[in-house]
C-alpha cells in the first residue's frame, strides 16, 4: 500500500481502479508558409470548428452540471471571438509568414503569461483557460480527435486536466480524479465541485499505477494506492454513509423549512467558532441560532480585546449575509474555566459564579463584549442573547448596561445596527417566570442541557447518575411548553438551542408545542428539516 | 459622451464569467453604434474585448468608470448602469 498526501478540491470518497490518462503528445512545429491569406483562412475555419465544439460541450455541461458549470464553455467561445486574440494570431501569421498552429500556440502562451503574471490568484488561474482554448484550435488544425475513453468506472490520474476534458469524460465512468498540477481556483476544480466528484491535486503521479485499486479521501486529501483490506473496508463504509447524506442533501437542499400545515420554522445552526461557519453554510443553515462566544476567551491567554472580538463577530455577520446571527455573551464558569479570569475555586461551580453573573459583577468585561457586538451589527443581522438568567431584575440591569454602551457609541459617532436582545431559558426559575421575562426581551432560546440538569438536580458530568437521568423527562418537556406559550402570549418567538433541539424523537412534539426555532449542529439540519417538512400535525 | 462610476460587488471581481457577460452586452450595444469603455486604475479597455477587460484585473470593491459614446447615449448609459448593478 502507498499513501500520498495531496490537496483536496472536493470532499468525498472515491474507490476504484486507476486509469492513467495521457494526452496525445502533439508537437507544434514552426514552418514557413507562402500564402498568408490562405493560412489565415485555415485559422478562421479551425476557430469556427472549435467554437462549434464548445457549443456542443456547453449543451452537454448544461444537462449534466447546470448553467453555472456550463458557462465556462460559453466564455471560452467568447475568448475565441476576442479581437485581441484573433489579431495576435493573424499578425504572427502575416509578419512572420508562419503556420497557423505556431501562431496560435504563441498567442496562447503570451496571453497565458499575461494572466500568470497577475497578482490575484483567481486571475492567475485563467492562464489555464488560455492554454485550453488554444490547444482546442491547434487540435482542429492538426486533425487530432477527441480524448480517448476507458471501459470500467475509474479514478482518472493525469498530469493536468482542462475543463473541456473534465466535462467530456463519461460521468458514469468517472469516480474521481487525481492530478499533479492544477489549483483549487481552476475551472476544472470548480467543475469537480459542481459535479460532486472527489478530486485531489498536487499529487506526484506515476504511470505504473495504471489499473491498480485506489481510494481518494477528499476530506483528508490522502490518496491510497493498493489499499490494505481493512482500509478499503473502512472507506467503503464511509462512502455509503456519505452517499446516504448526499441523497438527503439533494432532497432537502434549498427547500424551505415549512411544515405541511404551512408554519415556517427557523432552522438555525449552533457554532462554537468562526471555523464552523463553512459547515453551517454548506448545510443550508437559515441563520446562526447559537454562536458560543466563549471560544474567543478560551483560546486566548488574556482577555480578548474589543477589536479581536469585533473582527470575529463581523466575519460571521458578513458571511451569513443578512441571515440572523445570535451571539450568546460569555458563558465562562462551571465546566469552562479560564485561568486569567482568576475565579475562586467553588464547591459547586455549576451553581456558582458563571455566565451572566460574571458579567454583572465585572461590567467592564461585559461592556467590551457588547461594544464589539454592536459595532459588528452594522455589518449584518446580529442578535444577542444572555445566558443563565434567573430574574427580571437581571434583565433590566443588562438592558441598562446595553443602553450605556449604545450611548458611548453614539457619542463617538460609531454606527451600529438594530440588535434584538433575547435570553436563554436554562434555569427552572426563568422557565417559571417566563411570562414576566417575555415582556422584557425580543426572544427566548431554551438551553435544554442546563435546564435538564437543574430541573432534575442531576449533575450531567457524573456518569454514575446515568440510570436516573432521563433526557425526555416530562418535567422538562412541560417547562418547554410553558415557556413557548408565555413567549407567544407576549408576542415574541421561542426556540431551542440545546441538545434536545436536534433530538429527532422529539421534533414532532416540539412542533406541536409551537416551538418557532430549532438551533442544531450543522450536520443535523437536513435530517431535522426532513421531519419538519413531513410534519402535518397541529402547530401553535 | 456619458459617464458613470460603479463599485464592483462580485466576489472575485471582473473575472471570466462576469467579464464575458459584460463583453456580450457591449457587443449588443455596438450593434446600436454605442461604444462602451471601462476604466480602472489608470487602465482602460473597450468593453467588447474580453481578454483586455480581464487583463485589467478588477477586483471586488474597486471602482470602475464606464464611458458610453454614440447612439442614444442617455438611454444606453442608463441601460449599462442597470446592467452593472444587476450583474457585477
Amino acid at each position: 500500500m502507498e499513501v500520498i498526501q495531496g490537496k483536496s478540491i472536493f470532499g468525498g470518497i472515491a474507490i476504484g481502479p486507476i486509469y492513467f490518462f495521457t494526452k496525445e503528445q502533439k508537437q507544434v512545429k514552426r514552418t514557413k508558409i507562402e500564402d498568408a491569406a490562405a493560412e489565415i483562412k485555415r485559422y478562421e475555419d479551425a476557430c469556427e470548428a472549435a467554437k462549434e465544439q464548445l457549443g456542443e460541450l456547453y449543451e452537454k455541461a448544461l444537462k449534466e452540471v447546470g448553467e453555472s458549470g456550463a458557462q465556462i464553455f460559453e466564455v471560452h467561445q467568447m475568448m475565441l471571438e476576442d479581437d485581441d486574440y484573433n489579431d495576435s494570431v493573424k499578425s504572427i501569421i502575416e509578419t512572420q509568414m508562419v503556420n497557423a498552429e505556431y501562431a496560435v500556440a504563441t498567442t496562447g502562451d503570451n496571453f497565458a503569461a499575461m494572466f500568470a503574471a497577475m497578482e490575484d490568484e483567481y486571475f492567475q488561474a485563467r492562464a489555464v483557460d488560455m492554454k485550453d482554448i488554444s490547444e482546442r484550435v491547434i487540435d482542429v488544425l492538426m486533425g487530432i480527435g477527441e480524448a480517448k475513453s476507458w471501459d470500467e468506472p475509474s479514478i482518472i490520474v493525469a498530469e493536468d486536466l482542462a475543463p473541456s476534458e473534465t466535462v467530456q469524460f463519461d460521468k458514469s465512468k468517472l469516480l474521481g480524479f487525481v492530478t499533479k498540477l492544477g489549483s483549487s481556483n481552476s475551472h476544472t476544480a470548480i467543475l469537480a465541485r459542481t459535479m460532486n466528484i472527489p478530486a485531489l491535486i498536487q499529487i506526484d503521479i506515476q504511470e505504473e499505477w495504471n489499473g491498480k485499486m485506489a481510494v481518494i479521501d477528499g476530506f483528508s486529501g490522502e490518496f491510497y494506492i493498493d489499499p490494505e483490506p481493512e482500509i478499503l473496508e473502512k472507506y467503503q463504509a464511509k462512502k455509503e454513509e456519505q452517499e446516504a447524506h448526499r441523497r438527503l442533501l439533494a432532497e432537502q437542499k434549498g427547500k424551505p423549512t415549512v411544515t405541511k400545515g404551512g408554519k415556517a420554522i427557523k432552522l438555525f445552526a449552533n457554532i462554537g467558532s468562526v471555523s464552523d461557519l463553512p459547515a453551517a453554510m454548506s448545510n443550508d443553515a437559515g441563520g446562526i441560532g447559537l454562536f458560543r462566544s466563549e471560544f474567543l476567551y478560551l483560546e486566548s491567554e488574556t482577555y480578548p480585546t474589543e477589536d479581536e472580538q469585533f473582527k470575529a463577530y463581523k466575519m460571521v455577520a458578513e458571511t451569513m449575509a443578512g441571515k440572523k446571527v445570535i451571539i450568546r455573551t460569555l458563558d465562562i464558569g462551571a465546566d469552562k474555566q479560564v485561568d486569567y479570569f482568576d475565579l475562586d475555586k467553588e464547591e459547586n461551580p455549576a451553581m456558582g459564579l458563571r455566565a451572566i453573573r460574571i458579567c454583572l459583577t465585572r461590567p467592564e468585561i461585559f461592556k467590551t463584549q457588547l461594544r464589539a457586538l454592536l459595532r459588528a451589527s452594522a455589518y449584518g443581522n446580529i442578535a444577542v442573547m444572555y445566558p443563565m438568567i434567573i430574574s427580571v431584575e437581571e434583565v433590566r440591569q443588562i438592558k441598562a448596561i446595553m443602553e450605556d454602551v449604545k450611548k458611548e457609541l453614539d457619542d463617538a459617532g460609531i454606527a451600529y445596527g438594530n440588535v434584538e436582545q433575547g435570553i436563554m431559558i436554562e434555569t427552572p426559575a426563568a422557565a417559571i417566570i417566563s411570562d414576566l421575562l417575555a415582556k422584557e426581551v425580543d426572544f427566548f432560546s431554551i438551553g435544554t442541557n442546563d435546564l435538564t440538569q437543574y430541573t432534575l438536580a442531576i449533575d450531567r458530568q457524573n456518569a454514575k447518575l446515568d440510570e436516573f437521568y432521563d433526557p425526555h423527562h416530562e418535567a422538562v418537556l412541560r417547562m418547554i411548553e410553558m415557556v413557548v406559550d408565555n413567549a407567544h402570549k407576549a408576542g415574541i418567538w421561542a426556540g431551542i438551542c440545546g441538545e434536545l433541539g436536534a433530538d429527532m424523537e422529539l421534533t414532532e412534539r416540539f412542533l406541536a408545542m409551537g416551538v418557532d426555532e430549532l438551533s442544531v449542529s450543522p450536520t443535523f439540519i437536513y435530517p431535522v428539516r426532513q421531519i419538519i417538512r413531513e410534519y402535518d400535525g397541529p402547530t401553535k | 459622451m456619458k459617464q458613470f462610476k460603479y463599485v464592483i460587488t462580485d466576489e472575485v471581481g471582473l473575472h471570466a464569467r462576469p467579464a464575458g457577460l459584460l463583453a456580450k452586452k457591449a457587443k449588443e450595444m455596438k450593434g446600436a453604434d454605442v461604444t462602451v469603455t471601462v476604466s480602472c486604475n489608470g487602465k482602460s479597455a473597450d468593453a467588447t474585448k474580453l481578454m483586455a477587460i480581464m487583463g485589467m484585473g478588477v477586483k471586488k470593491d474597486m471602482e470602475v468608470e464606464v464611458t458610453v459614446e454614440g447612439g442614444d447615449e442617455e438611454a444606453a448609459a442608463a441601460e449599462m448602469e442597470a446592467f452593472f448593478k444587476e450583474n457585477l
